[in-house]
């Protein structure tokens, strides 16, 4: 009867065995591996501290018109631009300019991270149905674990610092632009890619001058959800050590200090509804011809 | 017809579509129809045993109902699709054999193809569309668009070099699907229903473009239609296929005036025949010579009939184009021919 009541469950001593066994190997292979990996990194974590004190260094009203230019060449659209423009002077008005600019910096890298990986891999997927089979579920885990889950083996590999929480926002981030690049390429019309192949283009000529131009709208919304992912993963890294405005919030959660978590959230979404703003714009503009728009 | 090259061959191709096309072809070889392949072992016959001789820089048609074939035979010619079974030889060379490289050379350099859907890039310019095959050649891109410049003019599309594919109509649409084909320079022309989703004023422009370019550039050209007026309006060879099988190759003489089976029949009892059949095609041999009025055989029956009825004897003798008579045909010939 107790069979039953009871889930015949591993005995505890089996149990911590093998999570020892498993600690015990990751933390030899930490070991092995850790300071091989640091080297690996360390052109990342130099690019991102360089991008970092840029934007630190740079005088604010020169940023201020770097947005306000960015927002305009993305959006052609005065409204967003002067919006944005806007957001980042309250941000300023209320103290937390520093912290932006480590917050922008931290997205940026991992962005730019995120469309260097990203894409290559989501083409890869595209070329093959095997490919896909493949990477498709290893997408779904880094969406759904949580995030706190893979921090362990993350910080234990890398300490805690910025490339470790560079290397929690890309997991995090970079499945939407891969499985939105697959999708776009997948989407291109059978009829436009007979053409091609009716004219003899070789693979590259299709990947580069059919494919990716077509798959384009599709890649770029699949950036704009990465950025917010990043965005969404903030206060997240601020727990290993990624400066910025997630590190705030973090303190206004222990102390509940309400005034100071909302300031800075608030400021968080901000920046969300810039990037968003300014990428979904500029990527209606790239399907123009669609609609029949905007010729000469 | 006069001694003629073959330009492209097609010898015993099949094709089955499914799981394992092999393991049915003998059945199919043995004689078994589409329906019953279906049906018994889930495949799809889609070309049955169809060998024709494409004479070259003339227009073949190949025509047949909506699912008869058309489009799997003409990709097997660029070879979009590999056959189960059989040879398709251009210029003597077998397709099927070629290397990667070669059947892109073959498809860069001595085929271009003109789509029903028009497969026009949405994202490129009209010039830049009509400039593909060239910069898929790796023709320099000022060369490139002087030559494109060319075609656009040649088709009507002045002055709309710098649209995008989706701002035209259908028929502007479809004369940059034809410029981009020309463009190459291609000797073999492949237009897959090239104007069957244009309206029947605009396809009859087409047709009109189509012919006129023709008379100057002699192109191989393999024409899919299921319309039997442009089948009659372009063919020079008319090839008419069923369930992928090919049931009567001929001229329009012939399709029209000794269908095969019910099902051409079927396909030409619709037609103006006055305005198709022409006397040729039903002189009868005199022996003896003829000496009375004699008109050109390659006359239609709807300007004849007024010449055959002034005759003496209701009778005229019928020429070649070199002048040369090759039969008479009478009155009573003349009507029942209208009304077979
Ligand atoms: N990829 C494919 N897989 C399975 N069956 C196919 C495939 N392509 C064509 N078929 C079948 O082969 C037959 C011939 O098709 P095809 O497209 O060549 O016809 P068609 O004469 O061009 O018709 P339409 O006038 O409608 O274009 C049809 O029965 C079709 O269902
Ligand atoms: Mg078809």
């Amino acid at each position: 009867m107790e069979f039953l009541t009871e889930f015949p469950s591993l005995g505890r001593a089996d149990l911590s065995a093998m999570r020892r066994w498993i600690d015990g190997n990751f933390r030899e292979f930490t070991r092995a591996t850790g300071e091989a990996l640091e080297a690996f990194f360390n052109p990342l974590l130099k690019f991102l501290v360089w991008f970092e004190d840029l934007l630190q260094a740079t005088p604010w009203p020169i940023i201020l018109l770097v947005i306000g230019g960015l927002a305009w060449l993305g959006a052609r659209d005065w409204k967003i631009t002067i919006g944005s423009v806007v957001a980042f002077v309250l941000i300023g008005v209320f103290g937390m300019w520093e912290d932006t600019m480590s917050t922008l910096a931290i997205i940026s890298v991992a962005t730019i991270l995120c469309i260097a990986i990203g894409i290559p891999i989501g083409i890869l997927m595209s070329r093959s149905d095997r490919m896909q089979s493949i990477i498709t579920p290893i997408l779904d885990v880094m969406q759904t674990i949580p995030s706190f889950v893979y921090l362990i083996p993350v910080v234990m590999l890398l300490g805690i610092g910025k490339v470790p929480g560079l290397i929690a926002v890309c997991i995090y981030a970079i499945p939407p632009i891969v499985r939105l690049t697959n999708l776009g390429i997948r989407l291109v019309d059978a009829d436009v890619m007979e053409a091609a192949d009716a004219f003899g283009a070789s693979p590259r000529q299709k990947l580069f001058g059919v494919q990716v131009p077509l798959a384009l709208p599709n890649i770029f919304a699949g950036v704009n959800q990465t950025i917010m992912m990043a965005l969404s993963m903030v206060v997240i890294a601020s727990m290993i050590g990624v400066q910025g405005l997630g590190v705030p919030v973090l303190r206004a959660i222990s102390n509940q200090y309400l005034a100071l978590g909302l300031m800075n959230g608030l400021a968080i979404v901000a920046l969300a509804i810039i990037f968003d703003r300014v990428s979904q714009t500029y990527g209606k503009r790239l399907q123009a011809y669609r609609t029949g728009r905007g010729n000469d | 017809m006069t001694e003629e090259n073959i330009k492209v061959q097609i010898r015993n191709l099949y094709k089955i579509f499914g799981n394992n096309p092999k393991k049915v072809l003998p059945l199919v070889k043995d004689g078994m129809g589409k329906p019953e392949l279906l049906d018994k072992h889930n495949h799809v016959l889609g070309i049955q045993d169809v060998s024709l001789d494409i004479p070259e820089k003339r227009i073949q048609v190949i025509m047949g109902l909506s699912g008869s074939g058309k489009s799997t035979l003409i990709r097997h010619v660029n070879r979009l699709i590999e056959p189960t079974a059989g040879e398709i030889l251009v210029d003597g060379e077998d397709v099927m054999k070629m290397s990667d490289d070669q059947l892109r050379d073959l498809r860069r350099f001595k085929m271009s193809m003109v789509f029903q859907k028009f497969g026009l890039l949405p994202h490129r310019l009209v010039e830049e569309n009509v400039q593909y095959g060239l910069t898929i050649q790796g023709v320099d891109e000022s060369e490139a668009k002087k030559r494109a410049q060319h075609w656009i003019d040649r088709v009507g599309l002045s002055g709309y070099e710098r649209h995008y594919p989706g701002q035209l109509s259908g028929g502007m649409q479809q004369r940059v699907g034809l410029a981009r084909a020309l463009a190459t320079d291609a000797e073999i022309l492949l237009m897959d229903e090239a104007f069957s989703a244009l309206d029947p004023l605009i396809r009859f422009d087409m047709q009109s473009i189509l012919l006129e370019l023709q008379d100057e550039l002699h192109k191989t050209i393999i024409f899919i239609t299921h319309d039997l007026d442009e089948a009659l309006r372009l063919g020079e060879n008319i090839a008419i296929l069923r369930d992928g099988a090919l049931i009567q190759e001929g001229d329009a003489q012939e399709i029209v005036l000794k269908p095969a089976d019910d099902y051409i029949a079927d396909f030409t009892k619709d037609i103006n025949r006055a305005k198709v059949i022409r006397l040729y095609g039903l002189a009868t041999a005199t022996p003896n010579g003829f000496d009375g009025p004699t008109v050109d055989g390659d006359m239609v029956l709807d300007e004849a009939m007024p010449v055959i009825n002034e005759a003496p004897d209701r009778t005229v003798g019928v020429t070649d184009e070199t002048g040369k008579l090759i039969g008479t045909v009478d009155l009573s010939t003349a009507i029942r021919a209208l009304h077979a």
